[in-house]
């Protein structure tokens, strides 16, 4: 465990000293305070921080990780020689970049939401951007242990992140669409659960409650979602999206020569 | 001390290493030598585990080390090639390494202080030179007082006062009973420093001998011949 504390500790001093975390976070928080200070309504500030959670928050998370683990090749060759568990390495990594990327989210959004929004709706905001900025940073593990080319592990981290936020909710219109001569609220209500960006999606907007937004696969599980256990299915799934990606970098990790 | 048992592996379509058996004692200093691409390297990091073998088994001080990573702290690892993370000052990888260390053992600054490791302390990693990383590498490999030593091509790249400034320091180490593996291509460099010759080519240990023993066969007084002589002597088998 101490190892594990100390290699994110480098993790961290590392990603600090390259500064694109501190313009991340002037970033966040440049645009939170425009969407606040543009109108009066807070509601409507909310609904533009929720877009850029669910495209930019991912796609910043997934490929800054992927990136810095391509750089850290050396430094993950070092350690490897040493009396560390390959696991510790791994995990040490993923500590210290999400620690970077959550500090940077929590300061960047998290503050003026805090202050201009300070409720339940402004609250699971966090929450869920926070968990997706996990889950993305657990993917983008998954996706640089795969392959030991940089430039391929970034195609893939970027895939997937277009894959989470454009492609699955294309193909789950698509299967709503092609069937809906069926009953398809279950089925789908599983599909989405497999996307962390769709169900951070849903689970933001029925907070918000306006449904004019909601579009196709929101409109669908209001009943659902909004209710307190729909909050912890939906916090479970998250939860597993931040673990099982990371499982398997481990697993994948484990068996790579180096 | 290590015990290797039909160890095999591949990289894809290529094996690089069908079937290596072999032991190596404390006290020994192991010269491996082959052709390139003979599996020198994949041997090593197997044995740091690194690299992960297909099948075969390890042993170091009598445990297999595919599980148990601690037997890693008795080793002193000189890479080929070392790597470091280039935004680092060399003070900063030299603090890191020891930090990371479990225990602490017995740190041993004498070869820093013969590469005159202070002078370069505040430079980046990034700016060195290809000699100044290799003394780095040999600065990390020698930090603590260890049992067994793995050096890959030490000396490569370093200018000859320093050469000789690490071959001084392996002299010692040796004269400790520690345990040393060697690869090289310099075979002058292996003279009256080697006390066992390990020839690898194809994957597989054609030659495994005391030097003495090996001398006495070919005729020769130096190690280097002796060498030159395995390696044709197999090269008529290819």
């Amino acid at each position: 465990m101490q190892v594990t504390i100390k290699i994110a500790r480098y993790t961290l001093l590392d990603l600090l000293y390259n500064r694109v975390t501190l313009f991340y976070t002037l970033f966040l928080m440049g645009v939170s305070l425009v969407v606040f200070n543009l109108d009066d309504n807070v509601s409507k500030g909310i609904l533009s921080l929720v877009n850029i959670i669910l495209l930019i928050v991912p796609l910043v998370s997934i490929v800054f990780a992927t990136i810095h683990m391509y750089n850290s090749a050396e430094f993950i060759e070092l350690l490897l020689a040493r009396p560390i568990q390959r696991t510790r390495i791994l995990f040490g990594h993923f500590v210290g970049i999400s620690t970077a990327l959550s500090t940077a989210f929590l300061i960047g959004i998290g503050l003026p939401v805090l202050l201009y929004a300070p409720s339940a709706t402004g609250i699971t905001l966090i929450a869920a951007g926070w968990m997706l900025t996990l889950s993305f940073v657990s993917i983008a593990m998954l996706a640089s242990v795969s392959t030991r080319d940089k430039a391929r592990g970034i195609g893939i981290a970027i895939l997937l992140w277009f894959l989470f936020t454009m492609i699955y909710d294309g193909f789950v219109l698509w299967i709503l669409f092609a069937f809906n001569d069926y009953p398809l609220e279950k089925p789908v209500l599983v599909l989405t659960a497999l996307n962390p960006v769709d169900l951070a999606r849903i689970v933001l907007l029925l907070r918000i409650d306006i449904s004019a937004f909601m579009g196709y696969t929101g409109a669908l599980y209001k009943d659902y979602f909004g209710t307190a256990k729909g909050m912890i299915i939906t916090t479970s799934v998250l939860l597993c999206w931040i673990i099982i990606p990371m499982l398997l970098a481990v697993r994948r990790f484990k068996s790579r020569d180096i | 001390m290590i015990r290797i048992r039909d160890l095999k592996k591949s990289f894809g379509k290529l094996q690089v290493l069908r079937g290596i058996s072999l032991e190596m004692h404390a006290g020994q200093v192991v010269a491996l030598i082959g052709p390139n691409a003979s599996g020198k390297t994949t041997l090593l990091k197997c044995i740091l585990g690194m690299v992960v073998p297909d099948s075969g088994v390890i042993e170091f001080g009598g445990k297999p080390v595919n599980k148990e990573v601690s037997y890693r702290k008795h080793i002193g690892y000189m890479p080929q090639i070392g790597r470091y993370p280039e935004n680092m000052r060399v003070r900063q990888v030299v603090n890191m390494m020891t930090d990371l260390y479990p225990n602490g053992a017995d740190m041993d600054t004498e070869l820093a202080e013969a590469f005159y490791l202070q002078e370069m302390d505040q430079k980046f990693m990034r700016t060195l030179s290809g000699g100044s990383r290799q003394k780095v590498s040999a600065v990390l490999a020698f930090l603590f007082d260890v049992p067994v030593l793995i050096l890959d091509e030490p000396t490569a790249g370093l200018d000859p006062v320093s050469a000789e400034v690490l071959r001084q320091k392996i002299l010692r180490e040796r004269e400790k009973g520690k345990l040393i593996i060697i690869s090289s291509h310099v075979l002058s460099e292996l003279e009256g420093i080697a006390t066992d010759i390990l020839y690898i080519a194809d994957g597989q240990v054609k030659t495994y001998q005391p030097i003495a023993e090996l001398l006495k066969e070919t005729g020769t007084n130096h190690t280097r011949e002796a060498i030159i002589e395995i390696m044709n002597r197999h090269a008529g088998n290819h």
